[in-house]
């Protein structure tokens, strides 16, 4: 079933240079091409192209980049010709990689720069290498390890996000949101050296802080989906 | 070398311009060459805390648009010649506060200043974004409730993110916390979080913890740095914590619940 799941296909999308999101006019000169023709711009996938664009380096610039870019009715989806410090920082911010310059493999090089259906985690997930975070995770950063596990060696605070296609672990308290299994991983799980948690998720079940069991508040836990359940256990 | 210090929160009203006031004053009084800049544009206020609000002539926006030069607008303290001030402008905005003018003037108060203190406007938008771009250290300044202790880690966050020092992959900017408004009789009590609590959710070093007090309010009101009233407990935190900034270990007074006995002794009650 899972390679009926997987197709590809191709698309046209348009880039826009990164270094012209800074120049002032940029905006006027899109607002007007926009104007004449509303329709074919209404939610048009975008990717972002950095060749020589070094100053997007942070997962906040990225945001802002497709928040400009979604007041004009388009959607960046992805980057083009990125560092990887710059793949880094945009997959935190949600958006894909495509080549030249991705780490990926030949068959989706083969087919970029087409967006494609993200595969399932599952198929990935031995590939791509875990995401780990040493720093705490502090208020308002979000964090998404695409297509694999994310392990967080610090704590987690509240109004944090860790995302992850995969598991993921926190070896410190969670006291912000955790949503595993993102792309869809039924078997994905959260474990945490305590949990303090705003929201649990997997696979788009989810826990917010108040439902989560007040004996399990505050010790290490692992987190599960038993029969459509989240299932919280004391480690 | 100078150093940049801003004092910054991401909370209002948690005590930033006080505590620029008073760091800044403490750190003269150690005769180190001392600048304390306003970059709250548009709600002007640190010239009123430190008592020259009735000098100001030119202001921070005047010399980033080049109307007035650095020394037409450094306002020097009538009680500690190592102490300046630089108000900003109650008439403009925050748009006001241009990276590269604001770069320009900074590089130009390193070659005359030892610390230039920069305090923070509130919030996370351009203005607080721009006061804290340059820091080479950083005062996270936070009250014990959680809504400061969270506005806090945001801002360590975009710290960590967002400075100068990150986007050119250089050495972090040093982070210290100092936990004001601290009162130890409410923290007994459970109606504010204590030391510790603060301390594990935020994961930076404690500089200080200033007492609620109200000497505070009444070196606001005069105008007077609360670092220059030795008598008071808070001020004497302060300067507590400019030594500890320096590298000083400083035994931390004014926290725990059983000293409450020998501080209500000392002091009246606070």
């Amino acid at each position: 079933m899972a390679g009926n799941l997987v197709q590809g296909a191709l698309f046209t999308v348009m880039v826009v240079r990164a270094g012209m999101l800074r120049d002032a006019e940029f905006e006027d000169e899109l607002a007007r091409q926009i104007e004449r023709s509303p329709r074919f711009f209404q939610n048009a996938p975008v990717v972002l192209d950095l060749k020589s664009a070094e100053a997007f380096a942070t997962a906040e610039e990225f945001v802002r980049a497709r928040e400009l870019l979604r007041q004009y009715t388009l959607a960046l989806v992805g980057v083009q010709n990125a560092l990887p410090a710059q793949i880094e920082a945009a997959s935190a911010a949600g958006l894909a990689s495509f080549a030249p310059s991705a780490p990926q493999p030949s068959r989706r090089q083969a087919s970029a720069p087409t967006p494609e259906p993200a595969p399932p985690a599952a198929e990935r997930a031995s590939r791509a290498p875990t995401r780990l975070v040493t720093e705490p995770v502090r208020s308002g950063t979000q964090i998404y390890a695409r297509g694999t596990d994310l392990v967080v060696t610090a704590a987690v605070s509240p109004g944090a996000e860790l995302v992850a296609d995969g598991n993921i672990h926190v070896y410190g308290a969670l006291r912000g949101r955790a949503l595993a299994g993102a792309s869809g991983d039924a078997g994905a799980r959260i474990f945490c050296s305590r949990l303090e948690a705003e929201l649990v998720s997997i696979a788009g079940r989810y826990l917010v802080s108040e439902q989560l069991p007040q004996e399990q508040r505050g010790f290490p836990v692992e987190i599960a989906l038993v029969d459509e359940q989240l299932t919280i256990t004391r480690n | 070398m100078a150093k940049v210090v801003v004092i910054t929160s991401g909370k209002g009203g948690v005590g930033k311009t006080t505590t620029s006031a008073a760091f800044a004053a403490g750190l003269a009084l150690r005769g180190h060459k001392t600048v304390v800049i306003d970059f709250d544009v548009g709600l002007r206020n640190l010239d009123l805390v430190m008592g020259c609000e009735r000098r100001v002539v030119f202001d921070f926006i005047n010399v980033i648009n080049g109307d007035a030069n650095l020394n037409q607008a450094l306002i020097k303290d009538k009680r500690n010649d190592n102490l300046f001030i630089f108000p900003t402008s109650q008439t403009r905005d925050k748009d006001a506060l241009k990276r590269d003018g604001v770069e320009r003037v900074l590089e130009e108060l390193k070659q005359q200043f030892d610390y230039i203190v920069c305090d923070s406007p509130a919030g996370i938008e351009h203005g607080a974004i721009t006061a804290l771009y340059f820091a080479d250290s950083a005062i996270i300044v936070t009250n014990p409730e959680v809504s400061s202790v969270r506005d806090s880690d945001r801002i360590i966050g975009i710290l960590a993110s967002r400075s100068r020092r990150a986007e050119r992959s250089e050495p972090p900017v040093e982070l210290n916390l100092l936990l004001t408004r601290y009162d130890p009789m409410r923290v007994a009590k459970g109606e504010m979080l204590t030391v510790e609590d603060v301390m594990e959710i935020l994961s930076i070093p404690l500089l200080g913890v200033i007492p609620e007090s109200e000497s505070v309010l009444r070196a606001s009101n005069t105008g007077t740095p609360v670092s220059f009233d030795e008598d008071s407990p808070a001020g004497r935190a302060y300067l507590d914590a400019v030594a500890r900034f320096m590298g000083e270990q400083r035994e931390m007074r004014f926290v725990k619940p059983e000293r409450r006995s020998f501080f209500r002794v000392l002091f009246g009650k606070a």
